[in-house]
């Protein structure tokens, strides 16, 4: 046991969601983190969707690691990725039909996801199976983290809700307050996440 | 990769490499280095371009027949679940919500009484008040969107609305079919006082006429995709709601024929 979570295996976990996180340090995967994040629950929904994919796409492309070709291990990787996601969304269409529907739109997002082509290159290609997936876990989280972030923020001051559920009361728009619209266009997810990255990176400077 | 070893047999000088060189670079002499140990097994080369081409096809191969044994394996149970999810959405339009497995089957039987046309108009019967659904189709910002109006049986006001969508932006347009939305045009009327379908969707907040419903914030343009959907697809059934019962022969086939145009 204390072999499989020795430090660096640990680290391999751990880094993604602070000190490397995909989205804040490797800038990664921004393009969905723009695209879902206009309120929580899909925000939370894609999360997921990412960690598991990325964690069994980093398993799956570091068993077969030693046999790929070099000049075509991109392809090799995104047909493993294709195929694996496509697969899923089959088995979650035939079985629990409603959870299909809800994750239709984000199959081609998950798909497109740079975090998983960066993490298969950058990790799965020279790492074993068991620190492969505590990466995918680690990298997945790290994504969902920051995606929750953006659409914490997004749906309070753009829908005044929070996962569907009215949060700011209605005296206060009584008073004058009203939803910012802004919030609610992609453009507003990239100037929080650029706040993010700030803050990240004063908290964090002394390390880098 | 594995290298094999060799030992001079003169000199002792030892060489590791894939194959011997032809003089032993210590003593000079020719044909002295000895192979030592089982020769090492030549591993595949990865980088050739047969190795190349034959990977790609073999994995080509097994994910087609991976993705076409899934999807042929799951066609049943898929096709089973969108059946019902249609039914569902006609049963959502009809404002009876919360059904889940078996009960969408069996109210679905309970509630349609007649099919009037295939896949277009429906006649339902909601405790005892005669309805009917019909099926619209219109464009999004992104793709397809799709629906269902129920009307009441004077056929002069809406009883209640379904809509989905292919594609739309999660949170925005995608609010499409959030009940909130859908509710909104529980009984409006379906013509104005010219007697044109009027139906429009407007600013959110904004709405003022009886014939006007706020659309979703941020979603301006399937919003309107929701409106053209809604008028265009109730004036092709234009015939039918203004025409007379009996008339329903010729009302089908203007239905159908409106469909096809679509």
């Amino acid at each position: 046991m204390s072999k499989l979570f020795s430090q660096e295996n640990r680290e391999a976990f751990s880094n993604p969601l602070n000190l490397n996180n995909p989205i804040t340090v490797q800038v990664l995967g921004i393009c969905s983190a723009l695209a879902v994040t206009s309120q929580l629950k899909p925000a939370i929904v894609m999360g997921l969707s990412v960690t598991a994919i990325t964690a069994f796409s980093n398993v799956i492309i570091s068993l077969i690691r030693k046999t790929i070709p070099n000049r075509i291990r991109i392809i090799v990787q995104l047909v493993v990725v294709a195929a694996l996601v496509t697969i899923v969304s089959q088995i979650l269409k035939a079985y629990v039909y409603d959870v299909s529907v809800q994750l239709s739109v984000y199959v081609g997002l998950i798909i497109t996801n740079c975090i998983l082509m960066g993490r298969l290159e950058a990790f799965a290609m020279q790492n074993g199976p068991w620190p492969s997936f505590l990466d995918g876990i680690g990298n997945g989280l790290g994504y969902a983290l920051i995606l929750v972030l953006v659409g914490f923020v997004r749906e309070l001051l753009g829908f005044g809700t929070l996962l569907g559920f009215q949060v700011v009361p209605q005296c206060v728009y009584d008073w004058g307050y009203v939803n910012n619209g802004m919030m609610t266009m992609p453009a507003m997810s990239l100037i929080i996440v650029g706040c993010i990255i700030w803050a990240h990176r004063s908290i964090n400077k002394e390390e880098k | 990769m594995a290298t094999n070893k060799y030992v001079c047999k003169i000199c002792g000088y030892v060489h590791e490499g894939d194959s011997a060189p032809e003089k032993c670079p210590q003593c000079q002499q020719t044909d002295c280095l000895e192979l030592v140990g089982a020769p090492a097994k030549k591993g595949l080369n990865t980088n050739s371009n047969v190795y190349t081409v034959v990977y790609a096809a073999v994995m080509v191969v097994i994910v087609a027949f991976l993705l076409a044994f899934v999807a042929s394996a799951l066609k049943p149970a898929q096709d089973a679940n969108v059946a019902r999810d249609t039914k569902n959405q006609i049963l959502t339009s009809l404002n009876i919500v919360g059904l889940s497995g078996e009960a969408i089957d069996a109210k679905y039987g309970e509630v349609i009484t007649k099919e009037i046309a295939k896949d277009s108009i429906w006649e339902a019967n909601v405790d005892g008040a005669v309805k009917y659904v019909l099926a619209v189709k219109g464009r999004g910002l992104w793709g397809g969107l799709w629906g269902y109006v129920s009307v009441n049986d004077d056929k002069t006001s809406v009883f209640g609305t379904y809509f989905s969508h292919e594609s739309e932006t999660a949170g925005l347009g995608a609010r499409i079919n959030e009940r909130w939305f859908q509710e909104q045009f529980n009984g409006k009327p379906i013509f104005d006082e010219a007697g044109n379908v009027a139906l429009t969707v407007v600013k959110a907040g904004a709405s003022t006429k009886e014939t006007e419903i706020d659309g979703v914030t941020g979603a301006t343009l399937t919003s309107k995709g929701v409106a053209s959907m809604v008028n265009d697809g109730l004036k092709g059934y234009e015939s039918f709601l203004k025409g007379a019962v009996e008339a329903e022969a010729d009302t089908t086939a203007v239905a159908t024929d409106s469909l096809t145009v679509e």
